[in-house]
């Protein structure tokens, strides 16, 4: 058996190469923040089951298996490899391949105004304002946990690439910008760690979609991190739709980080991956700030599908809502960890959680767990979560109208989904991400419509539901 | 023939046997009601007949329109037009009431072989039916019966009925629950529907609703069997004498 020192060395090697190809390019301070990334990465290593914020994610698999960092332009995508995934009417399009920017897949061309969109690294080498006031330089690697968190630690050491966004102070951009990350195999299992900085000025109105795709069937490892910065009453969307292949092992973190009265929307939707972990972690940082932290998570096979949420009061007069729905076939596992944390001072919070889980066979399980640790004493936090099947009653009144019984589950399985599509704005995005739900759905139900006869009445189990006014 | 032809119909529910040898006639054209005390087989009769699935045939033998019924699944009968007015019709969030009927309609049409409605078709026509039921046109793009009343449950019940036009109608107790006025809504709309090619099944435990659909035959049923059978005045002098009186008086059928 590999020692955890063996195992880790594709990661130092990897973490070698990029430093001796980066050296004469970046900055210091972004050395630092490598440097201060790997320590703690090397000095940990992956999390266990023995550590509370993995308890439900076994990452034995992801550890054991020799991932390795392919050299830019090693493995070729064309365009009509990933045709299908483009987003037809985008602000602006930026694909990426094992986590290098790829210009001539990319659309960035005739930008609106107000809306500033380039590869990270292209931003950095060109000193696209890096260390203006409100530049790269103030904000990267300032938010995401590199103690805390050892994906995020790893992503800092060994990022290549990845988005730069800036939404201009005051503009309203009305298109979703689409990155589109691309994992194509190469006979052996690669990693890519995509870094990705948004930064969406005060009263400004956007959306960003991060789509990560694969093209071919071979595992890759991908290890995102976003940091997103909302300043003063900017209101911004973000969607994470996860569709790599059944193999993949997929952990991102969008880290939010929100001024006075920020509003901002987190939209997940997984439908691919074999292990994805979906970190969501917005601190609400001035007073007034408002998010809805909204998923849908739909597993069949194997799938191991885990969200953790981490929602922090840090203001006065926040509000926060999370709805995650999950529907779970065959042997497939879902968790939902929904932490709340109220700090001293978010005096008026008011925090709301729900997570509902359709299981759809008897081997499927879902694990949820919320968590809320308040310090304040005048707050009102509840949550809820239920666990369920398709109820027979649903099923044999839909077909008493006629509809076949495959159509019926599936309708009602959809009606389970769209509720998460009702909190999206109208638009490209949801758009996108409907049709996408619609087709995972209809696969779904065809897969298991045979496997599973009339679920007995639905066992709900309401999870203590509280309330703390002070 | 008839339409629905009932034979020594025997079924139960979890090893409990409900019904204990049913016969009954009903021909196109014609609205039968089935009367009998709480837990007599009147539900159990028309679960069985919408062929859920919890119900287990032992014995007998239902044509429908001349088609062995017991060998359809719920929705090969529902495509052959039978319809089930739900005693406790199910809230289903997230399905549209409008998209829900629609794709009713269209899966029945489909069954056919007839082309499928678009929206700018069905919109009207659903559009006039609630017209019929007094029923606000909001309620089209809420979810299915989800926070209506009991009454609107009932009366969207109906109107489900009047878009699909079955040929055999059964309402399991669809004046439960209901006030005055919602009553008459619910049977102006049922007789508004009544014609010479479609049949009537109407399941309730009160003479009440009679008052206002007038049944062409009475049966009693007791203890998984009918007990009586008659023309409206039974229903009245069920009313008067209690259940009692039928469950004493078994009539003996003719075969």
């Amino acid at each position: 058996m590999a020692t955890a020192a063996q195992r880790l060395e594709k990661y130092l090697e990897a973490y070698n190469e990029l430093l001796a190809e980066r050296q004469e390019h970046e900055p210091v301070w972004l050395r630092q923040l490598r440097e201060d990334g790997w320590a703690r990465f090397s000095a940990k290593g992956f999390p266990t089951t023995h550590d509370e914020d993995w308890r439900f994610t076994n990452l034995s698999a992801l550890a054991r298996t020799p991932f390795r960092r392919t050299a830019k332009g090693e493995v070729r995508v064309s365009a009509r490899d990933i045709a299908a995934y483009r987003l037809a009417n985008a602000a602006c399009e930026l694909v990426f391949v094992n986590g290098y920017f790829v210009p001539e897949l990319s659309d960035a061309g005739n930008l609106t105004k107000g809306l500033e969109v380039c590869a990270l690294r292209r931003a950095i080498d060109c000193g696209l304002d890096v260390c203006a006031p409100g530049g790269i330089e103030q904000h990267l690697g300032q938010y995401a946990n590199v103690e805390r968190d050892v994906f995020a630690a790893l992503n800092t050491a060994l990022w290549d690439d990845g988005a730069f966004v800036r939404i201009r102070r005051g503009a309203a951009i009305e298109q979703p910008v689409h990155l589109l990350y691309v994992s194509a195999g190469a006979g052996s299992s690669l990693m890519t760690h995509p870094r990705t900085l948004i930064i969406a000025e005060e009263a400004s109105q956007s959306t960003v979609v991060e789509d990560y795709v694969s093209v071919g069937n071979e595992p890759g490892f991908s290890n995102a991190i976003t940091e997103l910065v909302a300043g003063e009453g900017a209101v911004f969307s973000h969607f994470l739709v996860e569709r790599e292949n059944f193999a993949s092992f997929n952990v991102s973190t969008l880290r939010t980080e929100q001024a006075r009265s920020a509003n901002v929307a987190s939209h997940s939707v997984l439908l691919g991956g074999g292990l994805v972990r979906n970190n969501v972690h917005p601190i609400l940082d001035g007073e007034g700030a408002e998010c809805l932290i909204n998923g849908l998570f739909v597993g069949e096979g194997r799938q191991h599908l885990d969200n953790y949420m981490l929602v922090e009061h840090a203001s006065p007069q926040c509000n926060s809502r999370q709805y995650y729905n999950g529907i779970l076939a065959d042997h497939a596992r879902g968790v939902f960890h929904g932490r709340i944390i109220v700090h001293k001072d978010a005096q008026k919070t008011d925090a709301k959680q729900t997570n509902r889980n359709l299981l759809l066979s008897d081997n499927a399980r879902i694990d949820t767990k919320p968590q809320l640790e308040i310090y304040a004493d005048d707050v009102k936090c509840t949550h809820g979560a239920t666990i369920g099947q398709i109820e027979e009653e649903h099923l044999f009144y839909l077909r008493q109208r006629g509809l076949a019984k495959a159509d019926a589950r599936n309708l009602l399985l959809y009606a389970f989904a769209a509720e998460c599509l009702d909190r999206m704005h109208q638009g490209t995005a949801r758009e996108l991400v409907e049709s996408l739900i619609q087709a995972r759905l209809q696969e779904l139900a065809q897969c298991t419509a045979n496997a599973v006869d009339p679920a007995p009445p639905s066992t709900e189990e309401e999870a203590q539901n509280w309330e703390e006014v002070g | 023939m008839a339409l629905l032809e009932i034979q020594d119909l025997h079924a139960s529910v979890a090893g409990h046997k409900i019904l204990k040898g049913v016969n009954l006639a009903v021909n196109a054209g014609e609205v039968h009601s089935i009367m009998g005390p709480n837990g007599s087989g009147k539900s159990t009769l028309a679960a069985v007949l919408a062929r859920r699935e919890t119900y287990e045939v032992t014995q007998g033998r239902v044509l429908f329109d001349g088609k062995d019924l017991l060998d359809m699944d719920p929705e090969e009968a529902a495509c052959e037009g039978l319809f089930l007015a739900f005693q406790y019709p199910v809230e289903i969030p997230g399905i549209s009431n409008a998209y829900f009927l629609r794709s009713a309609m269209n899966a029945i049409r489909k069954y056919h072989g007839h082309e499928e409605l678009d929206a700018m078709d069905f919109l009207p026509l659903y559009k006039e039916r609630m017209k019929l039921l007094e029923m606000d046109d909001k309620l089209m793009n809420r979810s299915v019966n989800e926070g209506f009343s009991g009454g609107e449950k009932k009366r969207n019940e109906i109107l489900q009925m009047a878009m699909l036009e079955p040929k055999l109608a059964i309402l399991d107790e669809t004046d439960s629950g209901l006030d005055i006025d919602a009553l008459r809504i619910v049977a102006h709309g049922v007789n508004a529907m009544r014609s010479p090619d479609r049949a009537f099944l109407v399941i309730t435990h009160y003479q009440r609703l009679l008052n206002y659909i007038t049944p062409d035959f009475v049966h009693v049923l007791v203890d998984g069997k009918i007990a009586r059978s008659g023309g409206p005045e039974l229903a009245l002098e069920l009313e008067a004498k209690g259940y009692g009186w039928a469950e004493e008086n078994e009539q003996v059928l003719p075969a």
